[in-house]
C-alpha cells in the first residue's frame, strides 16, 4: 500500500507520515475481510490458534459444501429475483412519474412533486408494523411481492428526483418538435428520453439494487417461509445453526459478499456515482 | 445508513418549481393521457406503502392490540406513556446519541483527512480510494456477522492478539460495559467510505484557482487548508453530518447480528428497540408508538437542519 514512494523526497517527513497514516487505514479496512476469507479456509481448531494468518492445511471442503448444496444457491435466487423485481418496478414507475414531473406542466405539478419527497425523510422501520398489516390484509404476505412493492415505494421518492433532473436537462425543443410532427408524448419518452437517459437509470438502478439486495428489515418481518429467505436472512439462519463453527460461518459470509465485490470491481463507476449522486447534486 | 438518501426538502422543491396553471390548448388531450397513465402508479405505490401506514401507525398507537382481528381496545395515550417509561427506550436514545457524536468527532476527521489525502493524484489513489469505499456497500448484515467473529472471545481476532500478551480475551459483545463501544468501531469501519467520497467529490468540483491564488499570495500549505479549502468545503461537511444523524436514526441491521440490541439493551438503536419490544412481539400499539415517535424525531430534525445549517442550498 505504499504508493507515496514517488515523492521526490524520500525522506520527507510529510509523505512518511501521509504513507504511514494510509497505510494504517488500510490495514484496519482489510484485516478484517481478509480474516473472514482466510477464515474460511481453515478448520475451527486452527482458526483459534491461527486466525490472522494463511492457512496452513487449506481446506477447500469448506467452501465446496457450501457451493454444492443447494441452500447457498437458493438464497442468491430469492435476493435476485426480489432485487431484480425492485430495480424493475422502479425504473419503470419512477421514470415514467419523472417524465411527468419534468415536461408535462399542470395544476398541482410541484405539490405531487413535494407529496413524494415526502418520502426522503423517515425510515421505513418508522411504519413496519401497519406496513406489515397492510401487506397481510393485501394478501401478499411470505411472497416476493410482499417485499418488492414496499422497497419500490421507500425508493420512489429519490429515483423520481434523480430522474426528473436528468430528463429536465433534455431540450423542450426536442419535445416540442416531436409534438408538432404528430409524436405522442408517450412515443417521445420511449424512444427518445429513456434512450437518452442510460446513464441516469443505470445510476437509480444501481442504488435500488444495492440497498434491496442488501435490505434485511422488510423481508425479515414479510417472509416467513424459509424457501422465500434472501440472502441477508439466511446468513442469519445459517449463523443460528451453526453458532460456534466460524470456519464454515466464515466461508459462508465470503461466498454471500462475493457476489457484491464482483459487481463493485465491474460497476464501481456507477456505484459510486449513483451512492453520492444525491448528495453531490443535492 | 443513508438508505434513502435525503436531498432535498418538499419545501425546496415546491421553490424550485413555481406552479403552473394548466392551459388547455394544443397537446392537452396528450398530456391527459401521460397524466392518466404516467402518474398513478408512483402515487398510488407510495401512498400505499408509505404515507398510510404512517397515518395507522398514529391511528393504531393508541390500542392495546396484537394486530388480529380489528384493534377495539382503545388506550389513549398510554401507549406512548409506557414508551417514555421504558428505560430501554432512553439507552437506545443515548445511544443513538453516542452514535452521532462518534461519527462527528471520529468519523468526520477521518474521511476529510483521507478525502484530502486521496484527492492528489498519485500512483495508487483511486485504488485506495475504492478500498475505503469498499466496506460502505458491504451488506450491513455481513458486517455485522464479520465483527462478530472480530470480536468473537474464543476464535476472534481481539481475543487472539489478547492471547498474545497472555491475557484472558473478554467478550467484548457480552459485557454491558463495551458492547456499545465494539457497535460503534463497526459503524466507523462500514460508513467513513462513504463520506470520504463525499469529500473527495466535493475537492475535485472545487475552484482551483482559488487555491492557485492562495498560493501566489504567499500562503502556506496549511494557511490554504484552513482559510480557503476547508471554508469551501462547509456545505460538504454539513451534509456529511445530516447523513450520519439520519444514518443513525435508521440504524438495525448491523446491531442485529452483533448483540440484537443487547446485553440488557446496552446497545439497542432506536431501531432496534422497536424492532425487539414492538415487531417481534406483535404488540402493534406500542411498536407503533415507538415507530410515530422515531418519526417525529426525524422529521423535526430534517426541518430544523434544514432550515439552521442549509438554508443557502
Amino acid at each position: 500500500m505504499n504508493n507515496t514512494e514517488t515523492a521526490r523526497q524520500p525522506y520527507d517527513p510529510a509523505m512518511l507520515f501521509k504513507a504511514l497514516f494510509l497505510t494504517l487505514v488500510a490495514i484496519f479496512v482489510l484485516v478484517p475481510l481478509l480474516a473472514t476469507l482466510l477464515g474460511g479456509f481453515k478448520s475451527l481448531g486452527e482458526l483459534r490458534v491461527n486466525p490472522f494468518g494463511l492457512p496452513r492445511h487449506w481446506e477447500w471442503q469448506n467452501y465446496a459444501d457450501i457451493l454444492f448444496s443447494g441452500r447457498y444457491w437458493q438464497l442468491l435466487r430469492n435476493s435476485l429475483i426480489i432485487s431484480t423485481l425492485t430495480v424493475t418496478l422502479t425504473l419503470i414507475v419512477a421514470s415514467m412519474a419523472a417524465f411527468t414531473f419534468a415536461h408535462v406542466k399542470f395544476y398541482g405539478s410541484s405539490m405531487l412533486l413535494s407529496y413524494l419527497t415526502l418520502g426522503l425523510l423517515f425510515p421505513a422501520a418508522t411504519a413496519v408494523l401497519p406496513l406489515f398489516i397492510r401487506v397481510r390484509d393485501l394478501g401478499l404476505l411470505d411472497t416476493y411481492f410482499g417485499v418488492a412493492l414496499p422497497q419500490v415505494a421507500f425508493s420512489l421518492a429519490m429515483s423520481v428526483l434523480l430522474l426528473r433532473r436528468f430528463f429536465k436537462d433534455i431540450p423542450h425543443e426536442l419535445l416540442e418538435a416531436a409534438l408538432v410532427d404528430g409524436c405522442s408524448y408517450i412515443k417521445f419518452f420511449r424512444y427518445v428520453t429513456l434512450p437518452l437517459s442510460r446513464p441516469i437509470l443505470a445510476t437509480v438502478g444501481t442504488i435500488t439494487f444495492v440497498n434491496s439486495w442488501n435490505a434485511y428489515l422488510l423481508p425479515l418481518v414479510m417472509l416467513n417461509t424459509d424457501a422465500l429467505y434472501p440472502w441477508p436472512l439466511g446468513i442469519m439462519v445459517y449463523q443460528g445453526e451453526y453458532s460456534s463453527e466460524w470456519h464454515l460461518i466464515l466461508a459462508f459470509i465470503t461466498l454471500t459478499i462475493l457476489p457484491t465485490i464482483i459487481l463493485f470491481l465491474l460497476a464501481q463507476k456507477h456505484i459510486v456515482a449513483g451512492l453520492t449522486a444525491g448528495a453531490v447534486k443535492g | 445508513m443513508a438508505r434513502r438518501i435525503a436531498i432535498a426538502s418538499p419545501v425546496s422543491i415546491a421553490g424550485e418549481a413555481p406552479p403552473q396553471v394548466a392551459v388547455r390548448g394544443p397537446g392537452w388531450d396528450g398530456r391527459f393521457t401521460v397524466l392518466i397513465l404516467f402518474l398513478p402508479p408512483a402515487l398510488l405505490l407510495f401512498t400505499l406503502f408509505v404515507v398510510l401506514p404512517i397515518g395507522e401507525a398514529a391511528w393504531y398507537s393508541g390500542f392495546n392490540w396484537n394486530g388480529f382481528g380489528k384493534p377495539t381496545n382503545w388506550i389513549g395515550f398510554d401507549n406512548y406513556r409506557f414508551v417514555l417509561e421504558t428505560r430501554a427506550f432512553w439507552l437506545a436514545l443515548r445511544n443513538n446519541g453516542l452514535i452521532i457524536a462518534v461519527s462527528l468527532a471520529m468519523q468526520l476527521p477521518l474521511a476529510l483527512t483521507l478525502a484530502l489525502m486521496l484527492a492528489e493524484k498519485f500512483r495508487g489513489a483511486v485504488a485506495l480510494r475504492m478500498l475505503f469505499f469498499m466496506p460502505y456497500i458491504l451488506a450491513e448484515i455481513a458486517t455485522g456477522l464479520i465483527f462478530s467473529f472480530v470480536y468473537d472471545g474464543d476464535y476472534g481476532l481481539v481475543a487472539s492478539i489478547w492471547r498474545t500478551f497472555g491475557a484472558e480475551p473478554p467478550h467484548l459483545l457480552a459485557s454491558t460495559d463495551t458492547a456499545m463501544l465494539a457497535v460503534l468501531i463497526v459503524i466507523v469501519w462500514k460508513y467513513f467510505g462513504f463520506h470520504m467520497m463525499l469529500f473527495i467529490a466535493a475537492l475535485q468540483s472545487l475552484d482551483k484557482s482559488l487555491i492557485e491564488a492562495a498560493r501566489i499570495d504567499g500562503a502556506t500549505r496549511a494557511q490554504t487548508l484552513r482559510h480557503v479549502v476547508i471554508p469551501l468545503l462547509y456545505p460538504t461537511i454539513r451534509l456529511s453530518v445530516f447523513f450520519a444523524i439520519v444514518g443513525s436514526l435508521q440504524l438495525f441491521d448491523l446491531v442485529m447480528p452483533l448483540t440484537r440490541g443487547g446485553p440488557a439493551d446496552s446497545s439497542n438503536t432506536m431501531v432496534s428497540f422497536l424492532y425487539n419490544n414492538g415487531i417481534s412481539r406483535m404488540r402493534v400499539g406500542y411498536g407503533s408508538a415507538i415507530g410515530v415517535i422515531l418519526f417525529a424525531i426525524c422529521v423535526t430534525f430534517a426541518f430544523t437542519y434544514k432550515r439552521w445549517f442549509m438554508r443557502d442550498e
